[in-house]
C-alpha cells in the first residue's frame, strides 16, 4: 500500500462562507461567475443583444417622456447621454442586489450535497453582473463620443466611482441572500425596495431639478453621492458637485453611515448564517 | 509474515453530537415573524447523540442504521456541509466534498466545462482539472460527447461521468451515501467493480448504506447508528447481522400487527445467492433466483408457515410464495430453534428493483401472524428490458396468410 508518511488530523470545523481554502474560493468565483456570463451571452441566440435590449428600450421611452412631456432635455447638457450611462449604472446595482437575493436558494443542491464556500455564490452574481456593465459601458461610451461629450482626463477616475459601488453591491448581495434563506419574502421586498431606491437615487432625473430641501434628503441615500459624483466626472464638469448638493455635512455623515451599516451587516450577518444554511434550505 | 503495521488515522470523530430544532409552525417570511409575537415552539431531534469513531486509512467503513437514524447528517457533518453543535471532527488528508454523484453539474453546460467546474469544486486548480479531462472521459467512456451539454446526455451517461470525477479527483477520503441507488444494474455492476478496487487501494471510504449484502462484500468494517448513537463498531458481517437484527426486532410493531412485545419468530438473516453459493445482490434477468433465510423461534410456534413476497419499485406486489415445515417432521418449533429456508425460484422478473417482504404466521392460519416485516432485502434485475412486470413463455408466431 502507501509509503507515503500520513497526512496529519486536520480539525473539520463544518461548512463556512469562505470554506476550503482561499485558492479554491477564488478559482470558484472566477468560474462560475465566467460560466453564468458565457451562458447569458453564448447561451442562447443573439444573447447578448437581448441583454442590451431591455436598458436600451428602457432609455428610449425614458428619453422620449423627459425630453418630448417634461422637456428637461434643454435644461440639462448632455441629457440623453447622462440618462443612459445612469440606467446602466443603476442595472448594475438591481442585476447584482436582485440575482443574488434568491441565489442561495436557487443553489439549494450544491449547498445541501457538497461542502462549497457558500459566499462563492451571491458574489457571483455580482461578478458577472460587473461583466455585463463592462460590456454595457462600451456601448455608453460610444454614445458619449457620437452626443459630442469630449474625453475627459476626469474619465480615469472612474474606478473611484465604480469601487464603493462594487462593494456596496456585494455587501448588500450578502446580506439579501443569507436573510432570504430564513425568511423567503426578502426577495419580494427586495424587489419593491429596489424599485423605490430608483427613484430615490438621480437615474431618470438630474440632481438640479431637485427642490432643495429634497435634493438634501436624497444625499443620504449612499447611492446619490455615487451617482452625482459620476455625472461631475464622467458627464458634466459644471453639474453639481456632490457637497454642494448635500448643503451640508449631515446628509453625507448619514449616508456613509448607512452604507457602513450595510456593509458591516452585510459581512456579520452572511458569515454568521453560512454554517446554518444547508440546515435551513 | 509480519502482522500490518496499524495503519495511520484518516477520520477522527470524538462525542460529535447534533440536535436540530425543528419548529412546529416554521416562520419563514419577515411579515409572519413580524406580526407573530408569542416564541416559536420547537420540537428538539438529537439526531446524533456522543457519536465517536475512528476510520484508518485506506479503510471502507460502513455507516449502516435504519431510517432517521443520523446516518446522513453524520455524513454530512464529515463533508462539512453542517456544522457539529459539540464534539470533534479531525481528518487527514484531501476529501471529496461531495455526498452525491452529480452534484453541481450544470445541464447547459458541455462536460468538458463541467469537469472543470467540478474539478475546481472538488479543490482541483483550472489548469490541474483540465489536464485530467482526458482521464476522466475516458474512464466514463464518453469520448465521443466531450463537447455535448450535459442536457443532452442520459441518466446512464451522466452517472458515469460523475463516478469517473470522483474517481479521478484526488480526494484521499471519499464519502458515499447510497450510490448504488442510482443507475441503472450495469453501471451497478462497475460500481461494483471500482468499489472492489478501492476497498484494496489506499484511499478512505465512508460508506453510507441500507444494503446488507454491500456491507459484507465491500466494507472492512461497520458501525450501526440507532437513534443517533453508537449501537456497534466492528466486522463488516457482525455489524450487518446486529442491524438486520435490530430491524426485524422492531418492524412488526412499525407494521401495525398486533405482536405483544417480541414476536415469537424473529427473522436472523436473509440473502440471495448464486449457484456458487455466493452472496449477490444484482441478479440476471431469466436465471435462477437463488435465496436463503434463517429465523428463530423464542416461543413455542404449532404450525408455523413462512411466506415471501417481492414488491417492484412501483410498489406492485409482483410475486409471492410459502412454505411450511415438512409433513414426515413435527409440525411445530420450540423456543431457540432456528429454521434454515433456502430454494430457487425461476427469475421472471423485469429488470428493475425489488424489495422483499416477509411474514409467518402459526397453525397455518393467515389470521395469526407472527412476524411481518415489510422490507427485509432489495435486489436489482438487471438484463434486456421486456414489457409489463413480468416476463411469461411464450410461444407466439407471425405468418402471412395465403
Amino acid at each position: 500500500m502507501s509509503s507515503e508518511p500520513a497526512p496529519p488530523l486536520r480539525e473539520v470545523t463544518g461548512p463556512s462562507a469562505l470554506g476550503g481554502g482561499r485558492g479554491r474560493f477564488f478559482e470558484l468565483l472566477w468560474l462560475m461567475s465566467v460560466t453564468d456570463f458565457k451562458k447569458t451571452f453564448f447561451g442562447t441566440f443573439l444573447g447578448y443583444v437581448w441583454s442590451l435590449v431591455r436598458p436600451l428600450m428602457l432609455f428610449a421611452v425614458l428619453l422620449l417622456v423627459f425630453t418630448q412631456i417634461f422637456k428637461l432635455g434643454s435644461e440639462v447638457p448632455n441629457y440623453e447621454v447622462l440618462l443612459l450611462f445612469n440606467i446602466v449604472l443603476f442595472s448594475f446595482f438591481q442585476e447584482g442586489t436582485g440575482g443574488a437575493v434568491s441565489s442561495v436558494l436557487a443553489q439549494e443542491g450544491i449547498v445541501r450535497k457538497t461542502q462549497f464556500p457558500r459566499l462563492v455564490i451571491p458574489l457571483s452574481v455580482v461578478l458577472t453582473a460587473l461583466f455585463t456593465f463592462g460590456l454595457n459601458m462600451i456601448v455608453v461610451f460610444v454614445f458619449m463620443l457620437a452626443f459630442g461629450v469630449s474625453p475627459m482626463w476626469t474619465w480615469l477616475l472612474f474606478p473611484l466611482i465604480l469601487l464603493p459601488l462594487l462593494i456596496f453591491v456585494s455587501a448588500l448581495a450578502m446580506l439579501l441572500s443569507a436573510l432570504n434563506v430564513r425568511f423567503r419574502d426578502v426577495a419580494i421586498i427586495w424587489t419593491v425596495l429596489a424599485t423605490a431606491l430608483n427613484y430615490a437615487t438621480p437615474v431618470i432625473y438630474p440632481l438640479n431639478i431637485v427642490p432643495e430641501a429634497l435634493k438634501h434628503a436624497l444625499m443620504a441615500n449612499p447611492l446619490t453621492p455615487i451617482f452625482q459624483q459620476a455625472h461631475v466626472w464622467m458627464i458634466d464638469p459644471g453639474a453639481e458637485s456632490v457637497g454642494f448638493a448635500a448643503g451640508g455635512p449631515v446628509p453625507l455623515v448619514v449616508a456613509g453611515l448607512i452604507y457602513v451599516t450595510v456593509c458591516v451587516l452585510g459581512v456579520r450577518v452572511f458569515t454568521r448564517e453560512a454554517p446554518k444554511i444547508a440546515e435551513l434550505l | 509474515m509480519t502482522p500490518p503495521a496499524p495503519s495511520p488515522v484518516a477520520i477522527e470523530a470524538s462525542g460529535v453530537e447534533k440536535t436540530f430544532r425543528i419548529p412546529t409552525h416554521r416562520v419563514d417570511s419577515l411579515k409572519e415573524r413580524l406580526t407573530t409575537f408569542n416564541k416559536q415552539d420547537f420540537r428538539v431531534l438529537r439526531a446524533l447523540r456522543d457519536v465517536s469513531f475512528e476510520v484508518e486509512q485506506g479503510e471502507f467503513f460502513g455507516i449502516v442504521g435504519r431510517n432517521g437514524s443520523g446516518k446522513s447528517t453524520l455524513l454530512k457533518i464529515l463533508a462539512s456541509i453542517y456544522a457539529a453543535d459539540s464534539g470533534r471532527v479531525r481528518m487527514a488528508g484531501r476529501l471529496a466534498p461531495f455526498i452525491e454523484l452529480g452534484v453541481g453539474f450544470d445541464p447547459e453546460l458541455t462536460a468538458r466545462e463541467n469537469v472543470e467546474l467540478n474539478g475546481v469544486m472538488m479543490g482541483l486548480t483550472r489548469s490541474d482539472a483540465r489536464s485530467r479531462l482526458g482521464a476522466v472521459i475516458e474512464f466514463a467512456e464518453l469520448e465521443e460527447f466531450v463537447d455535448l451539454k450535459l442536457k443532452n446526455y442520459s441518466s446512464g451517461m451522466l452517472v458515469r461521468l460523475a463516478f469517473s470525477m470522483m474517481l479521478q479527483s484526488d480526494a484521499e477520503i471519499l464519502l458515499i451515501d447510497e450510490v448504488l441507488a442510482v443507475g441503472d444494474a450495469s453501471f451497478q455492476q462497475k460500481c461494483a467493480d471500482v468499489f472492489n478496487e478501492i476497498r484494496d487501494s489506499p484511499r478512505t471510504v465512508v460508506f453510507v448504506t441500507h444494503d446488507m449484502n454491500a456491507v459484507e462484500q465491500y466494507c472492512h468494517r461497520a458501525m450501526l447508528l440507532h437513534d443517533g448513537a453508537v449501537r456497534s463498531i466492528g466486522a463488516a458481517d457482525e455489524v450487518a447481522r446486529s442491524y438486520l437484527r435490530l430491524n426485524f426486532e422492531q418492524a412488526p410493531g412499525e407494521g401495525g400487527a398486533d405482536m405483544g412485545g417480541v414476536a415469537d419468530i424473529t427473522l436472523v438473516d436473509v440473502w440471495l445467492e448464486n449457484g456458487a453459493g455466493e452472496r449477490i445482490t444484482n441478479v440476471e434477468k431469466g436465471g435462477e433466483l437463488c435465496f436463503g433465510a434463517i429465523f428463530e423461534a423464542h416461543r413455542w410456534v404449532e404450525g408455523p408457515s413462512f411466506g415471501f413476497a417481492f414488491d417492484n419499485a412501483d410498489g406492485v406486489e409482483v410475486t409471492g410464495f410459502g412454505t411450511s415445515l415438512p409433513v414426515d417432521t413435527p409440525d411445530a418449533v420450540e423456543p431457540g430453534q432456528r429454521i434454515h429456508l433456502s430454494g430457487a425460484i425461476e427469475n421472471r422478473l423485469e429488470p428493475g428493483r425489488y424489495v422483499v417482504k416477509c411474514w409467518v404466521h402459526r397453525e397455518h392460519n393467515l389470521a395469526n401472524l407472527v412476524l411481518h416485516s415489510p422490507h427485509v432485502l432489495d435486489f436489482v434485475v438487471y438484463g434486456k428490458e421486456g414489457a409489463g412486470v413480468v416476463a411469461l413463455d411464450h410461444a407466439v408466431e407471425a405468418r402471412v396468410d395465403g
